[in-house]
C-alpha cells in the first residue's frame, strides 16, 4: 500500500507540470506531433510501427486526461484522427482497418455500457441486435431480398443513408420486444435469457433458408452493397488517383468516426440527465429507486432499446464494409468480446468503454498477430512450441483470462467512473483523502 | 469432520424405512414425471396428427411407428441434462450464483474420457477389458479429475469474489468457462487426441431388441443400444447416491444447512468454506461423470461441445425450480423429452418445412424464456422448501 501511493506520488510529481499550464500544451503538441512525423516516415507494417501507433492512440488519451483548454483539445483531436490517421491510412491500408474496426466496437462498447455499465443489466446477447441490423442491410440491398418475394429488388445503394436510421428504429424494436418480457427478471437470470436470446437469433438466422429463403442459411449473404462515394468526382477533380478500395476505407473510417462522436455525444448527455440517475439509482438499489418513484421497467428498458439502437446502426455499417455476413458472425464470442471491452475499461465509465474497445481491438488484430509471428520464429529456431498453438485462435483464452483477472483485481476497470469508484474503494479513498489533509496541514 | 461437532447427540437415529422414504421419495417423483412427461407429449402428437391426417392419410402412421423410439431419446437426453443440473442447482442452492463454467466442466469430462479410452488402445489393451471395467474406469477417472477441477475452479475463481456483488462473480464464471474451453483445445491439439477426441471402446454387444413396433403394415424394431442402457443406468445409480448423501447423511445436512443459511450454519460450527467446496466437488464430480457417458454414446468429443448441454442443463435446473435436487432431475427429464419429440416430429408436422433437429435449441431456450417469465420458481420450486 505505501509503496504503491509513494510510486504515484512519483507519477504525479513527474506528470503534474505536464498535465496543466502552458507547459501542457507545449507536451501534447509536440508529443503528437513527435508520433505523427514517426507514423508517416515509417509506413510499413512492422512492430516499431506498432509501438508508434499505439504510442499515437495514446496521446489522445493523455490530451483527454491533461487540463488544457477544450478548444486545444479539439484541435488535437481533429488533426489526429481527421487529418493524420486517414492520411497514414492511404499510405498503410491495414493501419485504418486497425482504426476503422476499432471505431466500430468502440460505439458497440458504448451501446453496451449503456446497458450494463449505467443500468446495471448484464446482457450477454448483445450482437444479436448487431446481426439486426447487418441483415436488415445485407437482406434488402442484395438479390436476397428476391428470394423472398420475386417482385422485389434490391433497393438503390444510396439507401445507406436512410438505413442508417431503420437499422436504429430495428435495434431500438428488437431491444423493446426482447426487454419487455425480461427486464423483470433478477440480474443473473437476465443474464443467461440474453445468452439464450443471442443464440436463438443465430440458429435462426442459421436456419431460416426455408421454407422460404429469408437469411440464405449458413451460405451467409455475399457482396453486400457499399453507398456511392459522395464526393469521389471533386477529390479526382483535384487531380489526387486513388481506386476505389483505398477511397472506400477512407469513407468508413470518418463514417464510423462521425457515428462514434455522435455515440459519445448521446451517451454523455444521457448519463447526467435525469434518466442516467434513474439507471444508477436502479442499478445500485432497486428497491430504493423504486421507492423514490422510479419507473423501473420504463427506465431499463430505455437502457436496453437505446443500447440495442448503436448496436442495430453499427450492423448496417459493419454489413457494408465486411461486404459479407454470415451467422458465425454474430455467435456468443463477440458479445463476450465487446463484454470484455466494457469491462476492461470500466462499466458505466464512457471513456473507459472506448479505452477497452481499442486495447482489446488492437489485442486482436495487431498484437496476437505479432506474437504468433515471434511464436513461429521461435518454433523454426527450435524452441520447444507445440505447433499447433497460434495465439491468434485463443482469444477465448484471453478474454477468459481477462475477465477474470479484472474481476478478482479490478472490478472497476481501467478507467473507472468516478461515482462507481468511490462505491468500490470507499474506504481506501477515505484514507488517501485523510492522508492528503495530513499533508497539506 | 467439522460437522460430527454440531450435530447435537440426542439427534435420534432414523429407522432404516425413513432412510429409505427419503432416497425414493425423490425417485418415485422422478418416476412420476417421467411417465407424466412421455404420456402427455404422446397424446399431444397423437392429437396433432388426427387433426393433420385428413391432409395426409399416413401421417398417424409415420408418427406412431417412431414414437417408443422417440420416448428412449427423450429418457436419454433427460438424464443427461439431469446430472449436469444437479451441478448448477447444488452450487445455486449453496451460493446463489450460476457456475457458468459448469458446462465446460462436462465438456472436460468427456475429455478425460477419451483419455483414458486413447490410453488403453495406446497400451494395446483395450480389447481385454471387460466392457463393464471399461466403463467404470471412464466414468470414475472423469468423476475424480472434474470433481477436482471444479474445485480448483472455485477456489481461484469465485471464492474471492464471494462478498462481491451479484454480477462480479457471474462475469468471472463466464470467464473461466472461455479459459477451460482454449485450454481444453490447447491441451488436446497438441496430444495425439485431436480437436475430435474419439472413443474407442471394447465391443458392448448387439443392440437389445425391446419388441417390435407394428402399425398398419409396417413393423419397426424398437431398439435400445447397449451405450443408452449404461446411460440411463449410470445416471439412476448417480442419482439415487447423491440423494441417498444429501438427504440421510451428517454431510448432506451440514449442505442443506448451508444452503439454507449460511451465516447461521457458521455459527453452529459448519466449516462453510468446505461445505462449499464438497458442494463443488460433488456437482463438479457429477459433471465429469455425464461428459464422459455422453462422449461414450455419441462417440466424439471435442472443447468446444459443453456450452450448448450447459445452457440446457441450466434451463432444467430452472424448470424443475432451481436451488432444489429433484427439482432439477424432473426438470432434465422433461425438458429432455421436450426436445427429443420437437426433433423428432417438428419436420413431420411442417412437411420438412422446418428442420427438427435445428429448431430443438431454440425450443429448449424458448422454454427457458417463458419459463422465467411466468413461473421462474419452476416445476417443484415453491412447493417443496426442501434446498440445497
Amino acid at each position: 500500500m505505501t509503496t504503491s501511493t509513494s510510486s504515484q506520488s512519483l507519477w504525479q510529481r513527474v506528470t503534474a507540470p505536464l498535465s496543466s499550464g502552458p507547459a501542457a500544451y507545449g507536451f501534447l503538441a509536440l508529443y503528437v506531433l513527435a508520433c505523427s512525423v514517426l507514423l508517416l516516415t515509417n509506413p510499413r507494417t512492422e512492430l516499431s510501427t506498432d509501438i508508434v501507433f499505439v504510442l499515437f492512440m495514446l496521446s489522445m488519451l493523455v490530451a483527454y486526461r491533461s487540463r488544457v483548454a477544450g478548444w486545444f483539445k479539439v484541435v488535437l483531436g481533429v488533426v489526429a484522427l481527421g487529418v493524420v490517421l486517414p492520411y497514414f491510412g492511404t499510405l498503410n491500408p491495414f493501419y485504418i482497418d486497425v482504426a476503422t474496426q476499432a471505431g466500430i466496437f468502440t460505439a458497440l462498447a458504448l451501446g453496451l455500457n449503456v446497458v450494463v455499465g449505467f443500468a446495471g443489466l448484464l446482457d450477454l446477447g448483445y450482437v444479436a441486435f448487431f446481426a439486426v441490423g447487418a441483415y436488415a442491410w445485407g437482406i434488402f440491398s442484395t438479390p436476397q431480398i428476391s428470394e423472398i418475394n420475386p417482385a422485389w429488388g434490391p433497393v438503390d445503394p444510396v439507401m445507406f443513408y436512410p438505413f442508417l436510421i431503420i437499422g436504429l428504429i430495428l435495434g431500438l424494436i428488437t431491444g423493446v420486444l426482447l426487454g419487455l418480457p425480461v427486464l423483470r427478471l433478477r440480474g443473473d437470470y437476465l443474464a443467461i435469457v440474453t445468452l439464450g436470446f443471442g443464440e436463438v437469433i443465430r440458429v435462426v438466422a442459421n436456419n431460416l433458408d426455408r421454407p422460404i429463403n429469408i437469411t440464405n442459411g449458413s451460405q451467409g449473404i455475399r457482396a453486400i452493397e457499399r453507398p456511392p462515394l459522395i464526393i469521389v468526382d471533386q477529390i479526382r477533380n483535384l487531380g489526387i488517383v486513388a481506386d476505389d478500395n483505398r477511397l472506400y476505407q477512407l469513407f468508413f473510417y470518418y463514417l464510423v468516426l462521425i457515428i462514434v462522436l455522435l455515440t459519445v455525444i448521446v451517451v454523455a448527455r444521457l448519463k447526467h440527465s435525469r434518466i442516467g440517475r434513474a439507471w444508477e439509482a436502479i442499478r445500485e438499489d432497486e428497491v430504493a429507486a423504486v421507492a423514490q418513484g422510479i419507473p423501473r421497467v420504463r427506465m431499463k428498458l430505455m437502457a436496453f432499446a437505446i443500447g440495442a439502437s448503436f448496436a442495430g446502426v453499427m450492423g448496417v455499417v459493419f454489413a457494408s464494409k465486411q461486404l459479407f455476413i454470415n451467422p458465425p458472425t454474430f455467435d456468443l464470442l463477440r458479445s463476450i468480446n465487446i463484454l470484455a471491452m466494457v469491462i476492461l475499461g470500466g462499466m458505466g465509465s464512457i471513456p473507459g468503454a472506448m479505452l477497452g474497445a481499442i486495447i482489446v481491438t488492437m489485442l486482436d488484430l495487431q498484437i496476437l498477430p505479432r506474437i504468433a509471428a515471434v511464436l513461429r520464429e521461435a518454433q523454426a529456431a527450435g524452441a520447444p512450441i507445440p505447433r499447433q498453438f497460434d495465439p491468434t485462435q485463443y482469444q477465448r483464452l484471453l478474454f477468459g483470462l481477462l475477465l477474470v483477472v479484472m474481476m478478482i483485481f479490478r472490478p472497476e476497470g481501467l478507467w473507472p467512473d468516478e461515482r462507481r469508484r468511490e462505491e468500490q474503494h470507499e474506504v481506501e479513498i477515505a484514507d488517501e483523502e485523510l492522508e492528503a489533509d495530513k499533508a497539506a496541514k | 469432520m467439522a460437522v460430527d461437532a454440531t450435530v447435537a447427540p440426542t439427534t435420534a437415529r432414523r429407522s432404516l424405512g425413513e432412510v429409505l422414504g427419503v432416497v425414493f421419495g425423490p425417485v418415485g417423483q422422478l418416476l412420476a414425471f417421467i411417465v407424466g412427461s412421455a404420456a402427455s407429449l404422446s397424446l399431444i402428437v397423437v392429437v396433432l396428427a388426427l387433426i393433420l391426417s385428413p391432409a395426409q392419410p399416413d401421417m398417424m402412421q409415420r408418427v406412431l411407428i417412431i414414437l417408443p423410439q422417440v420416448i428412449i431419446d427423450g429418457l436419454v437426453r433427460g438424464f443427461l441434462f439431469a446430472t449436469i443440473a444437479l451441478g448448477y442447482t447444488m452450487v445455486y442452492g449453496v451460493l446463489e450464483f450460476i457456475n457458468f463454467a459448469h458446462g465446460e466442466i462436462f465438456m472436460i469430462g468427456g475429455v478425460v474420457g477419451a483419455t483414458v479410452s486413447f490410453l488403453l488402445v495406446s497400451a494395446g489393451t483395450l480389447e481385454s477389458v471387460p466392457p463393464l471395467v471399461f466403463v467404470l474406469l471412464v466414468i470414475l477417472v472423469a468423476m475424480a479429475f472434474c470433481g477436482i477441477l471444479a474445485v480448483t475452479v472455485e477456489r481461484i475463481a469465485y471464492r474471492p469474489l464471494r462478498n462481491a456483488p451479484r454480477l462480479v462473480p457471474l462475469i468471472s464464471a463466464i470467464g473461466m468457462s472461455l479459459i477451460l474451453q482454449d485450454l481444453a483445445r490447447l491441451v488436446m491439439t497438441s496430444t495425439p487426441l485431436g480437436f475430435n477426441a474419439r472413443y474407442q471402446t471394447p465391443n458392448f454387444g448387439q443392440p437389445i431388441q425391446l419388441f417390435t413396433m407394428e402399425v398398419g403394415e409396417r413393423s419397426v424394431p424398437v431398439i435400445l443400444i447397449p451405450r443408452d442402457l449404461i446411460f440411463i443406468v449410470a445416471a439412476t445409480i448417480m442419482l439415487v447416491v447423491l440423494n441417498y448423501v444429501v438427504n440421510a447423511t451428517k454431510l448432506g445436512k451440514a449442505i442443506r444447512a448451508t444452503a439454507q443459511d449460511m451465516p447461521t450454519a457458521s455459527l453452529m460450527g459448519i466449516d462453510v468454506n468446505r461445505i462449499i467446496a464438497l458442494t463443488f466437488l460433488i456437482g463438479g464430480a457429477l459433471g465429469g461423470a455425464a461428459g464422459a457417458l455422453f462422449g461414450l454414446r455419441i462417440g466424439t468429443v471435442n472443447p468446444y461441445m459443453g456450452l450448448i448441454p450447459g445452457l440446457k442443463a441450466f434451463t432444467a435446473a430452472v424448470l424443475g425450480g432451481i436451488g432444489n435436487i429433484t427439482g432439477a432431475m424432473v426438470g432434465g427429464v422433461v425438458l429432455g423429452f421436450l426436445e427429443a419429440f420437437v426433433a423428432a416430429y417438428l419436420s413431420i408436422f411442417t412437411a420438412g418445412n422446418f428442420s427438427g433437429a435445428a429448431y430443438a435449441d431454440v425450443a429448449a431456450f424458448s422454454i427457458l424464456i417463458l419459463l422465467l417469465i411466468f413461473r421462474p420458481s419452476g416445476l417443484l420450486g415453491e412447493a417443496t422448501t426442501q434446498k440445497v
